[in-house]
């Protein structure tokens, strides 16, 4: 552990040279990835939450499209329905996030494994029914658009309206930063360490005196804190709030952008949502039966390359990647 | 009508869905028995075998009732086969460990459910029943077919458990599902058993589509639901037991399709999702199940 | 030297379905002491130990530690209170540094409160790691995975785990287990060094070690204690020798 200090360093500025990178290629790409890359950056962050609690602390969910959705509504419901302001539509996304969490957490860690999993879905599914049911409030699938108006945040005299490409580019990047700074801190503090530990040998953890019932909830709730920041985002961004985000597809979504780009490393999410977004608009160009790239990338992760991307990579050259 | 004869309806139709779905169900629950692992792909199947059901029948238009016949052997083969291939290529590379079998699963659920639409379109489309008949009751005709839906999927059940019961294969599988070390020590080819038991759930679900098929239309989406209820079923019931899987059926299909009728379907799923998991929570192994020992 | 009780169990019991592993045993341990539990296989001492760190709940009877009643304690927070346990059959991070597995025993100990962990210096938990790893002699293997280690070290690098918990009551499950004759000597000697500072509790089926180490021993035979006292008097006792021969080997 002599050059700590440094991997430290090193580990701080990469990350802090990829969100430079990020920043800079929006004057360097065309109009049109714009989109695209804050598109992207949205889903990254997704994939950020889910990994915190896949990567890290060792528990597969297939239900956090709820978290993503509850974000989503959270945010979105309040701006359509009254007059908010965007800042407390976004807090008001995180509390609704927070609280799912919470009370899911409280409920579904008594049950461990292919349980837990299986609680996971089936409230997942319970939660996308409910859009569903309810649907004079939430439209249901065919869901409802934000007006601009209603996403035009005034700040200091600077009037910033979302539907503006440059405003939404930075703010998915702003978005993305403090989510996938925040994952970074996490892992590498003295809960990452207890949550990897439970990751890798739960009994050994708890006989080293650790409650870790406590640890696997509190990661939980960030995941679903961090999932539903990406969803209000979502809804104030790109204008749509729809059931489409709570239904499984987006939980097998996190997973597969989690898996491509490596489970349980910080820029994987990044890496598998930016890749597997453009596999997906690349066969959308050939055929309608496009989602079969999703079947064929899960096949070949699951078969041959179960670290994704950055997890080989870092298996073979680069062990200090956080 | 009556609230009586509507009730009626409702338990005629719930009893239907019931004997289908202990037929899927039962596909899922002895994979998961024996193999211990999770078919999330395992909806597909049973699309599988409703739409080939469709082809077959549309290839053998000339007689419905020799379409049909063939449809319902036929098909659940074909499927079987390619149960058994995804086994032998995927599931067995991966060693059958639980969560990586899940990712698997879900891989094939897009890949099989994709090439569907690619191959069949996304249309809904019908097939003829062989043969029509209406029983009439004092306040409603009720489709003939239905109640020959009913008494196949009681022979399917009837069949499984026989063959559970009294074949060799019937009791590797009983021996691999108590034990799976110890079967292997006493010379039960346990990964060719896996194999098999793939397949046979393949088959069971596939045989319930394509009963299923002239009541519903063949779909390439069809598969999620009954995926769905199947796994409410297998775990309400009882991880790893059978008879909690038909007893189960009955209880869940009976209720949503009454709940159904009465009220929306989706409550009605809604409701079932959730109390499958608090079963799960308050008792992991379902039902019926055994207890876990304390940690 | 006032002896002071450390640990005692009232009546301590376990049923498992039809099987009475431990049998309303009285046990105390005093301060400071070394004490040996020994007994054929199946007598019920890790079963004993089990009960005492908190790994089962006992299904009646009452556990006192330093004075205060532990027995509806979880064994995590018993790690707390200085119970520390190292696994039979071996249980470390193997995917993890030598470091790493050690550093996370430190980070518990030096945190305290708040459900352990959560505020830590690094600088501490190095220092802390470096003179854990140093007592059980494994110092050149820091950054080597835990898995790639030879069995024998891996038990030792529980050892490590234990004493960066800081404990006042270590309790080791055949830790000679896999162990040459060397290592085994270097074992001795350490315990001996524990032992000024914690009270050990050992599990043991090597009767040279036991001999050697143990100032008392217990001995345990179906659940219950049969006999307890020096090593000289076990050596000669009637009891424990027929439970030894009439049940065959240990």
């Amino acid at each position: 552990m002599s050059s700590a200090k440094g991997k430290g360093a090193r580990i701080v500025a990469l990350h802090l040279a990829v969100i430079a990178a990020l920043f800079a290629v929006q004057f360097l790409l065309p109009a049109y990835h714009h989109g695209n890359l804050a598109r992207i950056m949205v889903f990254a962050s997704f994939a950020v939450g889910y990994n915190l609690l896949l990567g890290y602390t060792g528990l597969l969910s297939l239900g956090h499209a709820m978290f993503f959705a509850a974000g989503m509504y959270g945010a979105g419901l309040p701006l359509y329905y009254f007059d908010v302001g965007v800042l407390q539509a976004f807090g008001l996304g995180l509390l609704a996030s927070f609280g799912l969490a919470l009370s899911f957490g409280l409920l579904a860690l008594r049950a461990s494994g292919i349980a837990f999993l299986i609680v996971t879905l089936m409230f997942a599914q319970a939660f996308f029914l409910a859009t569903l049911y309810f649907n004079e409030i939430t439209l249901g699938d065919q869901g409802f658009v934000l007006s601009e108006q209603a996403r035009t945040l005034t700040l200091g005299g600077v009037v910033m309206s979302f539907a503006d490409p440059t405003v939404k580019y930075n703010a998915a990047l702003l978005l993305f930063s403090c989510c996938m700074l925040g994952c970074l801190a996490l892992v590498r503090s003295p809960i990452g360490r207890v949550w990897v530990a439970i990751r890798e040998n739960e009994p050994r953890t708890r006989m080293l005196g650790y409650d870790t019932y406590r640890y696997k909830l509190l990661a939980l709730v960030l995941s679903g804190v961090i999932c539903g920041a990406a969803g209000a985002g979502y809804a104030l961004l790109f204008a749509y709030v729809g059931s489409t985000f709570a239904s499984i597809q987006y939980s097998i979504f996190a997973l597969l952008w989690t898996l491509l780009g490596g489970v349980g490393t910080v820029l994987g999410p990044l890496v598998g949502a930016g890749l597997m977004f453009y596999l997906v608009d690349i066969a959308g160009d050939f055929t309608s039966s496009y989602l079969l790239v999703v079947g064929v990338v899960l096949l070949l992760l699951i078969l041959w390359y179960p670290k994704g991307l950055l997890g080989s990579l870092r298996a073979r050259w680069l062990p200090w990647l956080p | 009508m009556d609230f009586g004869p509507h009730l009626f309806l409702a338990l005629l139709e719930g009893t239907v869905s019931a004997f289908v779905l202990a037929v899927t169900a039962l596909g899922l629950s002895l994979v998961f028995g024996v193999m211990r692992v999770v078919n999330v792909a395992h909806g597909e199947f049973y699309m599988l075998g409703a739409v080939l059901a469709w082809w077959l029948t549309t290839l053998l238009a000339g007689s419905p009732m020799i379409g049909f016949g063939v449809a319902l052997i036929v098909a659940p083969l074909i499927v079987g086969a390619v149960a058994f291939a995804a086994d032998w290529l995927i599931l067995r590379r991966i060693d059958y460990q639980p969560e990586a079998t899940i990712v698997a699963t879900i891989g094939m659920l897009y890949i099989i459910q994709q090439l569907v639409l690619t191959f069949y379109g996304p249309d809904a489309r019908p097939v003829e029943p062989p043969f029509y008949f209406r029983v009439s009751f004092p306040w409603f005709g009720y489709s003939g077919y239905k109640l020959i839906v009913v008494g196949a999927s009681a022979l399917l059940l009837l069949g499984v458990w026989l063959a559970m019961a009294r074949t060799k294969f019937g009791l590797y599988m009983r021996a691999t599902q108590q034990n799976q070390e110890m079967a292997q020590a006493f010379g039960v080819p346990v990964r060719r058993v896996y194999a098999m038991v793939f397949a046979l759930g393949a088959m069971l679900a596939a045989a319930a589509g394509v009963l299923v098929v002239p009541i519903q239309q063949a779909h390439y989406l069809m598969g999620l639901d009954p995926l769905l209820l199947s796994f409410i079923v297998v775990i309400v019931g009882g991880l790893g037991s059978l008879r909690g899987t038909v007893v189960a059926a009955f209880i869940i299909g009976l209720s949503d399709g009454v709940i159904s009728v009465f009220f929306s379907p989706t409550l009605a799923k809604i409701i079932a999702t959730l109390f499958v998991a608090m079963v799960l929570v308050y008792r992991p192994s379902g039902l019926f199940g055994q207890p876990e020992e304390e940690q | 030297m006032a002896a002071l009780t450390l640990l005692e169990t009232s009546a301590i019991s376990k049923r498992f379905g039809g099987l009475q592993a431990v049998d309303a045993v009285d046990f105390r341990l005093e301060e400071g002491e070394i004490r040996a539990i020994i007994g054929p296989n199946g007598a019920g001492k890790t079963t004993l130990v089990s009960l005492i760190s908190g790994r089962l709940a006992p299904s009646s009877g009452v556990i006192t530690f330093k004075g205060e009643d532990i027995t509806r304690l979880k064994s995590y927070q018993r790690v707390g209170r200085g119970i520390v346990y190292t696994f039979q059959v071996t249980s470390i991070f193997r995917n993890l540094s030598c470091y790493e597995n050690v550093a996370l025993a430190a980070q518990r100990s030096l945190a305290g409160g708040l459900g352990g962990g959560l505020f830590g210096s690094e600088r501490a938990i190095a220092e802390r790691v470096e003179a854990a790893i140093h007592r059980v002699n494994l110092t050149d293997r820091l950054d080597l995975l835990a898995g790639e280690l030879a069995y024998g070290h891996q038990r030792l690098l529980e050892v490590a785990m234990g004493l960066a918990l800081d404990p006042k009551l270590l309790i080791l499950d055949e830790p000679t287990q896999g162990l040459s004759q060397g290592e085994i000597a270097a074992f001795c000697d350490l315990i001996r060094q524990l032992a000024k500072s914690a009270t050990i509790l050992i599990i043991e089926h090597n009767m040279p070690v036991v001999l050697e180490l143990a100032e008392r021993i217990t001995v345990m035979d179906r659940g219950a204690i049969i006999a307890e006292g020096a090593p000289d008097e076990i050596e000669r006792n009637p009891l424990v020798q027929s439970a030894y021969l009439g049940t065959g080997n240990a």
